[in-house]
């Protein structure tokens, strides 16, 4: 039974953020859903101090082995989620992570806060994939950023803050350091890569925003190098993630340093993939890979 | 009544060219009954993202009829194979496996529901998306509904389905009118020229349409139901990655500004629902 920053999970398989909506999941698989739920922690998808709508369609684009999408983190903002999606939430019988976002320190505080003084809440993402308005760079692209982020929203809760790292960079290892640094609990990686696909018969962009993040097999071998260049220099655990459908991609994630796996992208092509990754894990059941 | 949580394998139990479509039925044992609207997630167990490539990410279909069947559910999808996801589903042997997660979605609304009323229903299919169009006429006869079903395709290569899911015995149900804009079957032009004389006609206000076809067909519809003053129920299509809510990229335009995820409040939405049928 993994136990992740004090908290004991029972299995090592949860999802990430942005890629599960349980409580829609819920309105269409009914309650077998919390019966048997597929993650042994759910992370909430992103939320941010407002409301936001999300992006134009197009949003999504399918790509070899994967997909692109730039859904534009739609949320019911920090008010409208505590009141009206965190208690149902609660009712999932797995701990909760919520994952937050803000373009300033401020605000950024205001989410910390307003997440980690709700018991049903048991630990808090930072998705650092977004600018500082005030210095314009991308958090979690700069080290300095991340530290002095963390430095601000260390202080704030006894609860398990997970840094959420961006694969878009040279050396994520350095943002991991420096979110240990400013005392982290444990980071997460990778969020998806940029990308972008283009209509060969328009020339236009194939989604609306012009560009994306890319997620699924296809994003996999780079996520588990990244994964393994911080796990290599950190001491805090991480959670690893890009393109993990099955119980052999899973194992190859753990023996890359990770405490724990999530599932994103598989979700969508099998909304029981949880279980079924983490049942072929807990039995290795599962080939080595050929080289041929 | 809730989907079966998860996607299960089901068995093929044939597939049939029709015109330049196929018609491919699939054997449900676990799920129930679809309503007409709602759709499923398909992908093959075989030949589906494996060793990497397209297709990966499972397809929207709308359920086009179901029957009873031994220990289980019959479930009739049409297809026109247009890419990698459609192909393979065409290619689909009796006998193989397809994962399938539903039924999903919402479904067709009476008359009386959309308008207390109302007295009849005009039923508008263009193309593959005659599809949901088959299993509501059926409910709706079975319901002693009153209604006109108007059907258009682009050409002969891009049509079929008429003889399986709208024939009675040898010759088109007499209810079903049909437009072709080559002209080989019925008018020759588009069906919404034929929802046009309809609408002119004095009855038209008692009637609520109901339509699945091609975005630009949609949203002529929608706009001439809008100019008649009279109710409208359309089935739409978003490029949709997992179908239960989870992926947000089905994002449709609400009129009051924001979207709604076509996967979980539709696919079959009212037409006051949507600011416009987005279309290239």
């Amino acid at each position: 039974m993994p136990d992740f920053c004090g908290i004991p999970l029972a299995h090592p398989v949860i999802n990430a953020s942005g890629t599960y909506d349980a409580i829609a999941a819920r309105r269409v698989f009914g309650d077998e859903l919390l019966e048997s739920f597929p993650f042994s922690a759910f992370v909430s998808k992103t939320i941010t101090p407002e409301p936001r709508a999300g992006n134009k369609p197009q949003r999504i684009w399918e790509t070899p082995a994967g997909m692109i999408n730039s859904i534009g983190l739609p949320n019911k903002g920090l008010e409208g989620f505590l009141a009206e999606d965190l208690p149902q939430l609660a009712e999932l019988p797995v701990p909760l992570i919520v994952s937050v976002m803000a373009t300033n320190r401020e605000d950024f505080s205001r989410m910390v806060d307003g997440a980690a003084v709700r018991d049903e809440v048991a630990a808090i993402e930072l998705n650092v994939s977004c600018p500082n308005v005030h210095s314009g760079l991308i958090v979690g692209e700069n080290p300095a950023e991340t530290e002095a982020l963390l430095d601000a929203l260390r202080p704030l809760t006894e609860k398990p803050l997970i840094v959420k790292l961006t694969p878009n960079v040279a050396n994520p290892e350095a943002v991991a350091l420096a979110a240990e640094e400013g005392g982290a609990d444990a980071v997460s990686l990778i969020n998806t890569l940029k990308a972008s696909a283009i209509d060969p018969v328009t020339r236009e962009p194939a989604l609306a925003a012009g560009h994306g993040g890319l997620s699924g097999p296809a994003v996999r071998p780079i996520a588990l190098q990244q994964l393994r260049t911080v796990t290599a220099v950190t001491e805090i655990p991480a959670i690893g993630m890009g393109g993990i459908s099955s119980g052999a991609d899973a194992a190859e994630f753990l023996a890359a340093g990770a405490t724990l796996v999530a599932v994103g992208t598989e979700s969508f092509r099998d909304p029981n993939a949880g279980p079924r990754i983490a049942n072929e894990l807990e039995t290795g059941v599962y080939q080595a890979s050929s080289r041929l | 009544m809730t989907a079966p949580f998860g996607r299960r394998l089901c068995e093929v139990a044939g597939n049939e060219a029709t015109g330049g479509y196929r018609i491919f039925s699939l054997l449900d044992r676990e799920g129930s009954a679809p309503e007409p609207g709602q759709f499923y997630m398909l992908a093959s167990a075989n030949g589906w993202g494996e060793g990497g490539g397209r297709p990966y990410l499972p397809r929207a279909i709308s359920v086009a009829e179901t029957a009873p069947a031994k220990d289980g559910v019959r479930l009739d999808f049409l297809v026109e194979g247009v890419g990698p996801g459609t192909d393979r589903l065409c290619e689909l042997e009796t006998g193989e496996g397809v994962w399938v997660t539903g039924p999903l979605g919402n479904s067709f609304s009476t008359p009386k529901q959309v308008n207390p009323d109302a007295a009849g229903a005009i039923l508008v299919g263009g193309g593959i998306g005659i599809a949901p169009m088959a299993i509501w006429r059926r409910h709706l006869v079975e319901r002693g509904i009153p209604l006109r079903v108007l059907l258009g395709f682009r050409n002969e290569k891009h049509s079929g389905g008429l003889n399986e899911l709208f024939c009675a015995g040898e010759t088109l149900c007499p209810d079903v009118r049909l437009a072709t804009e080559d002209g080989h079957a019925g008018h020759q032009g588009y069906v919404t020229d034929l929802l046009v004389t309809m609408l002119a006609g004095d009855d038209a206000g008692s009637a609520v349409v109901y339509s699945c076809g091609p975005p630009a067909m949609l949203e002529a519809v929608r706009a001439l139901c809008a100019e008649h003053d009279v109710a409208c129920e359309l089935a739409m299509e978003s490029p949709m990655a997992c179908g239960f809510g989870a992926c947000f990229g089905c994002a449709v335009a609400k009129p009051g500004g924001g979207y709604m995820r076509l996967c979980v409040d539709g696919p079959v939405v009212r037409g006051d629902a949507v600011a416009e049928v987005a279309h290239a």
